[in-house]
């Protein structure tokens, strides 16, 4: 789960993390009422999506009193925001965040992420953050230092002030961002993060470390000993979420929408990948990503399998499911046969290849509940007719709407 | 030989009185494995599938001479179990447990640390060598003991490699799931170098996928081993839609390394012969292993 910058600040805080006074706000009146209550004078207004880059991409915004507060708010929300970070298409603004801007001698960075390959936390620093820190470090690696994080060892202040004083800070303010770093270690295991990420972290002149913006993913997986995170998950789920994408995850299904006219349902992440690639180099354009978890039910199942009939631009379904010891194939033949039961049939070619455990029965189940459909021994076969089938239908829909026109 | 179990691998199963554990175990019975009892705390001295029951790993390990143990426990307790297996010297120990937190993994890893326990997983659909012994859930219909070894990081994709070997003629000395999570145990690197030194394996299928950089360290060893079999590799996501990213830090570990055109670049520059596409995996293995033999 990512979550927005004003959310992650709050959680910050509570670790010790000093942030700038501000306020959360949705419309242009009280982004007013937020920058009069802030003092008025030297504000900036963010918009809150969850993606990085926002800045160099029109996101961040100066104010210097309340009424050009509103305005620049008013610039912002209810736009998308589009950032090499975002989705296609951008993110949309719905909120924004009202800040009061800091006056700093130096910005820094400061992070803590999971490296995959040692399986360990780094926490990562630089003498200078700001958007445009990757290219730099692309030009200079040396410009990010890192120390390897234990988690469940207290004994690790020397390697912070270590790190503090390899980005070349010393005195006052590397015992203040070995301080820092501590407690942002701290947060990382106890939030069960994935990732925290400031950038850039103040210093001023009066020798404070502020974090002016602020990242923060916190692990699914880990939802379950986090009552308030998964409060806050839920209703951001309900909030922001593709609503058809949402309804995919409460049925045990990873759903992704995708711009295309073969919808594709798939058992497994890595079979899905493999299938939307071979659609792709078959000529045809995948209408979705679907990986059916091995947890779903047949119910679950017809949802997912009704979500792709529900695709106006779905012009052939292709069904590629090799059955493990978890989720035999006659669980999705049953899933398909029960979504097309509950609905009037809509006259989409659907083609499926079944392998693996049970594929035998699940063909009689299928042929049982009468469901049309094209069988194919094998996925790239399935593929390529699944592919020439929404060729065909394009090419129908299209003739027939220029007959109609005629 | 397959590589990581053998006849002489005694299992137990840590959950095994849990539902799907019970099921499964099922199934690793009936395909011959060596399954010598459970472990699930506070049933220690019952029977369950006719098998002994113990409250401890080290226990069980005392009274079985048990080898190697398949985890099988729900996620919230999963990384303790692993850890207690590690901790009681199990040699090989297998988790096919899915969403176990990333920090608990890395509590695993620590612990794993200077011992001489291979993990697998978590999330794995563990390991099967044909005729041999299945540890884990995956579909063994279509598998046939052979002479290709298999690593992935993905389950269904595998089954459908392992039909593929299979009807090209080949069939596997040991398919090895080393699990989609961020955080695991054995890499699909040590993968390649164990059946590398494999006498029973002739050709080595790696199946990778975007994200994390497994393929990139494979490329790596393999471009230092050199080794003499032939390597066909399958990295899934060539068209994978284009998801949200948050912030920098990622550029700054392994993850800058995850798109899949970056790992076709890496496994090629290291002599890898390339899958163009899923469905020809098989026939690609037989014509390598056919120009080796010329």
């Amino acid at each position: 789960m990512d979550l927005h910058e004003f959310q992650a600040k709050e959680l910050l805080e509570r670790f010790g993390i000093d942030t700038p006074g501000g306020r959360v706000v949705e419309s242009v009146a009280d982004a007013q009422r937020a920058a009069e209550g802030l003092g008025g004078r030297d504000l900036v207004v963010k918009a809150q999506i969850r993606a990085g880059d926002r800045a160099r991409h029109g996101g961040v915004r100066f104010a210097d009193s309340p009424r050009t507060a509103a305005s620049e708010a008013g610039k912002l929300l209810g736009r998308r925001i589009a950032t090499p970070q975002t989705p296609e298409g951008g993110a949309l603004v719905r909120w924004v965040y009202v800040e009061e801007a800091v006056e700093a001698v130096q910005l820094l960075y400061a992070a803590v992420v999971l490296d995959r390959v040692s399986g360990r936390p780094l926490a990562l620093a630089s003498a200078r953050g700001g958007d445009d820190i990757e290219e730099r470090a692309e030009r200079d690696p040396a410009i990010i230092q890192s120390i390897p994080l234990i988690v469940g060892n207290d004994a690790a202040d020397g390697d912070f002030a270590g790190l503090a004083g390899r980005i070349g800070l010393n005195g006052a303010a590397l015992a203040d961002a070995a301080r820092l770093f501590r407690q942002l270690a701290a947060a990382f295991v106890a939030l069960d993060a994935s990732l925290i990420e400031v950038n850039p972290l103040a210093l001023t002149a009066g020798g404070r470390l502020i974090a002016l913006d602020a990242k923060l993913s916190i692990d699914d997986n880990a939802l379950f000993r986090h009552a308030d995170l998964r409060a806050l998950h839920d209703y951001m789920e309900r909030d922001e979420s593709d609503p058809v994408e949402l309804e995919a995850q409460q049925h045990q299904i990873n759903y992704i929408r995708m711009s295309g006219d073969v919808g594709v349902l798939v058992n497994g992440a890595g079979l899905a990948l493999a299938t939307l690639d071979m659609v792709c180099d078959a000529g045809g354009r995948p209408a979705n990503f679907m990986d059916i978890r091995t947890t779903a039910s047949s119910l679950d199942i017809a949802r997912g399998f009704r979500l792709i009939l529900d695709n106006p631009a779905v012009r052939a379904i292709l069904v590629n499911v090799h059955g493990g010891g978890m989720q035999p194939c006659d669980t999705i033949a049953e899933g398909i046969g029960i979504a097309m039961r509950r609905r009037p049939l809509r006259n989409i070619p659907i083609v499926i290849s079944m392998a693996g455990n049970h594929a035998e029965f699940a063909r009689t189940v299928l042929a049982n509940t009468g469901v049309p459909h094209i069988a194919c021994g094998r996925p790239w076969e399935a593929v390529q007719r699944a592919v020439a089938s929404a060729r065909a239908e394009s090419s129908s829909w299209l003739s027939s709407l220029v007959a109609r026109r005629a | 030989m397959a590589i990581l179990v053998g006849r002489e691998t005694r299992v137990i199963c840590q959950g095994m009185t849990g539902r799907a554990a019970t099921f499964h175990v099922g199934r690793m019975l009936n395909y011959g494995t060596n399954i010598v009892g459970g472990v699930t705390p506070g049933k220690g001295g019952s029977r369950h599938l006719d098998l002994p029951v113990f409250d401890t790993v080290a226990e069980a390990v005392v009274a079985t001479g048990a080898n190697a143990s398949l985890v099988f426990v729900p996620p919230d307790r999963a990384a303790a179990a692993m850890i207690e297996a590690i901790r009681a010297g199990v040699p090989l120990v297998v988790c096919v447990t899915e969403r176990v937190p990333l920090i608990d993994m890395v509590r695993v890893r620590q612990a794993l640390d200077g011992t001489r326990t291979r993990l697998i997983g978590p999330n794995s659909q563990g390991l099967l060598a044909p005729n041999v012994a299945q540890l884990g859930v995956m579909a063994t219909t279509s598998a046939r003991k052979g002479g290709i070894g298999i690593a992935s990081r993905s389950a269904s994709l595998t089954s459908e490699i392992v039909a593929q070997v299979t009807r090209a003629g080949l069939g596997q000395s040991t398919t090895v799931g080393i699990g989609g999570d961020p955080v695991h145990g054995l890499t699909l690197a040590e993968c390649v170098e164990l059946f590398e030194d494999d006498g029973e394996t002739d050709g080595i299928v790696l199946i990778g996928e975007i994200g994390g950089s497994d393929e990139e360290q494979a490329a790596q060893t393999i471009a230092r081993l050199r080794p003499r079999k032939p390597i066909v590799a399958l990295v899934a996501g060539r068209h994978a839609p284009r998801l949200r990213r948050m912030g920098h830090a990622g550029a700054f570990t392994s993850e800058r390394t995850g798109s899949a055109h970056h790992k076709i670049e890496a496994l090629l520059a290291a002599g890898v012969l390339i899958a163009p596409n899923a469905h020809n995996v098989g026939e690609l293995m037989r014509e390598a292993l056919r120009s080796v033999r010329n």
